[in-house]
């Protein structure tokens, strides 16, 4: 289920990973790594600069099981949050 | 399940490329979906601006003996046979994000056949239902 724009910016994030300036699969290997630190119904948010992040992200999602809420953007990169399902 | 078959073209040689093409569309004449993900030296060959250029040869063509078949021969060009492939069927032709940043190559600059950038778990989801092939 993805997040509208409101309910994204009043998310606090468990864990923000700076992956901005990182190529693919970049953004996604932190992701995954930073994922293993968090409780399971917690949410990360990645912030990544690459354009194609946010598609990537959410299809590794729904692949492993985690729940893509969405995107923010903002000044020169996006924001990509996803809640831990497993 | 689908029977999709996913490509991952590596090499940007006209040979390569040549052969590439050919199993692209075999397959979708055949009604099969095709991934193809355009990475390195194959991703290079589709920049607009050389897209037409003499590609050359792979260094398996310059072993003594070799017949050296690509040139002079009546197999359509590989750019045209992707072209056909992509009219006959569901090809989709994706340019590997981390090869672009590498290559500092802008999607923008890539020729019209490539449909757009593409992370790797994007292009392996597409890709988990059917046969992969490096090339």
């Amino acid at each position: 289920m993805t997040a509208t724009l409101v309910e994204l910016e009043t998310i606090s994030a468990a864990k923000v990973i700076d992956a901005r300036g990182a190529a693919c699969p970049g953004p996604l290997l932190e992701a995954k790594k930073g994922m293993g630190t968090v409780p399971l119904g917690s949410i990360i948010e990645i912030w990544s600069t690459d354009p194609v992040t946010k598609t990537d992200i959410g299809a590794w999602s729904g692949k492993v099981g985690h729940e893509f809420l969405g995107t923010l953007g903002a000044d020169g990169y996006e924001r990509v949050f996803v809640r831990r399902g497993k | 399940m689908t029977d999709c078959l996913s490509l991952v073209l590596f090499s940007g040689t006209a040979d390569k490329l040549h052969a590439a093409a050919t199993v692209a569309a075999g397959a979708a004449a055949m009604g099969r979906p095709v991934n193809v993900l355009l990475q390195y030296w194959a991703l290079d060959a589709f920049r607009a601006d050389r897209i037409a250029a003499d590609h050359g040869l792979a260094f398996d063509a310059m072993a003594p003996g070799s017949s050296r078949p690509v040139h002079g021969t009546a197999a359509i060009p590989w750019l045209e046979t992707f072209r056909m492939a992509k009219e006959l069927g569901d090809v989709s032709i994706q340019a590997c994000s981390g090869s672009l940043e590498t290559l500092g190559v802008d999607s923008d600059r890539l020729d019209p056949l490539v449909d757009g950038p593409c992370g790797i778990a994007s292009f392996l989801l597409a890709a988990e239902d059917g046969q992969l092939i490096f090339i």
